[in-house]
């Protein structure tokens, strides 16, 4: 027989806390977090509503409790619809894709730190669910699990309307995957780990990474858009061609289901935003919630302040949502390959150059001289980004021009009778 | 296509997404705090036209009697068909309607009725809440039609075309 730990043993508040604290604090870490995400997640749905409202100058639910328990009524009417199964679906995957698309969102949540540790009489707790050390590769890993969900659901519904959005998502989520990735790899030069808690301290005592690194936001920005299937980029629902493409055949919970899965997946990455570029819970200017003695206030604080800039990147994308209207997918192809990825394979040279330079320099990292010439970088960056790049290349046009060889060799099929085109002046 | 397409070279920010971007979204933003347009509807009611036809109304005299004289009128100028009158006579030879209905789910309110009519007792009215549980419902008897009390149809004036 092992001896049972003593549970919530005291130890002071700056010592690591016992396996049963640590057991019974994980808990209800557990509980808590994923109560609220929950809670979050279904209020999104009300503030999607509200916020569409506002920008088209109307006023949103405000019948169900002053629209305060619209999410509930929504998720009773859900609950209580009928739920239809197609016949030629494949019914085990088709039960199994919601929970696919819905569950990765939940658990990336995990290694997301969201306070300060809260140094308390049981010992040191870590405000974070799972403080693994490969934090920001399990995300990585995760996020590519969430396609699965949209894939299998176009694939098990037996629609072609379903099963176009679900390839449209594949090809897309895939693409962006990639960039996104290339996008996070200055910030992990920067903090020389891939824990996201190191990450948040880097930033909290060195510079936030949107100052160093805005390229690298840029493209994670877009990049979370599209891995979230947000408009600009909702190409998999299109509801205009695909008729909500992969979500077609699914009605009431399940139905419902994909949709927090949206929701749950959008403010997965505004936290991921809020972490890696934005500080995660520090407090900027100050020095103070980064030290010890690690209270519960600070803790609260920087609860605080890592939830005011989480729910600004929701807003924001929200905001973007009923900006923007759809692209097309060739537009958002070669957005994501032929801009995105190059621009961040290149930013990754320059900044791993820049960085090579100062070390070799003898600049220490977080000194002023390192962070004077990362900013510098990141200025010439953003202005050829935004000034040279962004000249009506960003995004393809409405019209692709042909090299003329292709162009006289798709003449020659279609019209062989017509001599080869003579280039015109000014073409 | 590539073929004869002219490419103009335009001044950055007409060309710049991501300062369309921007620009796009200052003006969301600015619509949130702007006035909302949406008439609150069970609340508040937007005001229908004088000459609004809704559903009839049946007009009274001082006793408290249908005005309507049972003449037949309106039934044979109902382009519908929808008004069923059984006309009967007291002991003074007053005409009155017996059976007086109004199928208002037939009726196409055009107003015919309450031109033709001579005692100006069949009226349309300024009214649009008329909602009901059954088929049944909609047809209106006399008494339901005498128990209106929603303001009455101005039918159009050659001499006001516009209503003003």
């Amino acid at each position: 027989m092992i001896p049972m730990p003593a549970l919530l043993e005291i130890a002071g508040p700056t010592t690591e806390p016992g396996f049963g604290v640590w057991l019974v604090a994980t808990i209800v870490k557990m509980i808590i977090v994923f109560t609220l995400y929950m809670l979050g997640a279904a209020l999104f749905t009300l503030a999607e509503r509200k916020i569409s409202a506002w920008m088209q100058d109307r006023h949103g639910p405000n019948r169900v409790g002053k629209g305060w328990l619209q999410p509930i009524a929504d998720g009773v009417k859900n609950f209580v619809k009928e739920e239809t199964y197609p016949d030629a679906a494949n019914l085990p995957l088709f039960i199994l894709a919601p929970m696919l698309s819905f569950i990765p969102a939940l658990v990336t949540w995990a290694v997301i730190p969201f306070a300060a540790p809260w140094g308390s009489r049981w010992g040191i707790i870590e405000m974070v669910l799972a403080p693994m050390p490969v934090g920001f590769l399990f995300i990585l890993a995760l996020s590519s699990v969430g396609i699965y969900g949209i894939v299998i659901a176009g694939w098990a519904s037996n629609n072609k309307y379903a099963l176009l959005g679900s390839i449209r998502s594949s090809a897309q989520m895939v693409s962006y995957e990639i960039a996104m990735g290339m996008s996070t790899i200055p910030v992990l030069l920067l903090a020389g780990n891939v824990s996201m808690s190191k990450i948040v301290n880097q930033q909290a005592f060195e510079t936030w990474n949107v100052l160093n690194l805005t390229v690298a936001f840029f493209i994670f920005l877009i990049a979370a858009f599209a891995e979230t299937n947000r408009l600009p980029f909702d190409l998999p629902e299109a509801e205009s061609e695909l008729i909500t493409g992969y979500h077609t055949e699914y009605s009431a919970m399940k139905f419902s289901l994909f949709f927090i899965a949206e929701y749950c997946n959008m403010l997965t990455a505004s936290a991921l935003m809020a972490t890696l570029f934005f500080g995660g819970w520090d407090i900027p200017f100050t020095l103070w919630d980064n030290v010890a003695p690690h209270t519960g206030l600070k803790t609260l604080l920087t609860l605080g302040a890592f939830t005011t800039k989480t729910l600004f990147f929701v807003f924001f994308f929200m905001w973007i949502r009923w900006t923007l209207p759809r692209f097309r997918y060739d537009q958002l192809m070669s957005l994501g390959w032929k801009f995105l990825l190059p621009l961040a394979l290149g930013y990754i040279v320059a900044v791993s150059g820049t960085v090579v330079t100062l070390d070799a320099l003898g600049f220490a990292r977080g000194s002023v001289p390192f962070h004077t010439g990362l900013i510098l970088l990141n200025l010439a960056a953003v202005v050829i980004l935004f000034n040279i790049v962004d000249r009506g290349r960003l995004i393809s046009p409405a019209f692709s021009r042909l090299n003329t060889r292709d162009l006289d060799k798709l003449r020659a099929v279609s019209a062989p009778h017509r001599a080869p085109r003579v280039p015109e002046s000014g073409d | 296509m590539a073929i004869g397409v002219k490419v103009v070279s335009r001044p950055i920010d007409e060309v710049s997404y991501v300062r369309a971007t921007l620009g796009g979204m200052k003006r969301t933003l600015r619509h949130v705090f702007e006035e909302k347009v949406t008439t609150q509807y069970p609340e508040e009611k937007e005001s229908i036209s004088k000459r609004w036809r809704g559903t009839h109304r049946m007009h009274t005299t001082e006793d408290g009697k249908a005005k309507c004289v049972g003449c037949g009128l309106c039934p044979s100028v109902c382009p519908a068909n929808c008004i069923k009158l059984v006309t009967g006579e007291d002991e003074q030879g007053n005409r009155y309607p017996l059976v007086f209905e109004i199928d208002e789910f037939r009726c196409i309110f055009c107003g015919y009725c309450q031109e033709v009519c001579p005692e100006e007792a069949i009226h349309l009215g300024r009214h649009y809440e008329n909602a009901e549980y059954s088929r049944e419902g909609f047809v209106y008897d006399l008494e339901r039609l005498m128990a209106q009390t929603h303001p009455v149809c101005e039918m159009w004036d050659p001499a006001d075309p516009k209503g003003e």
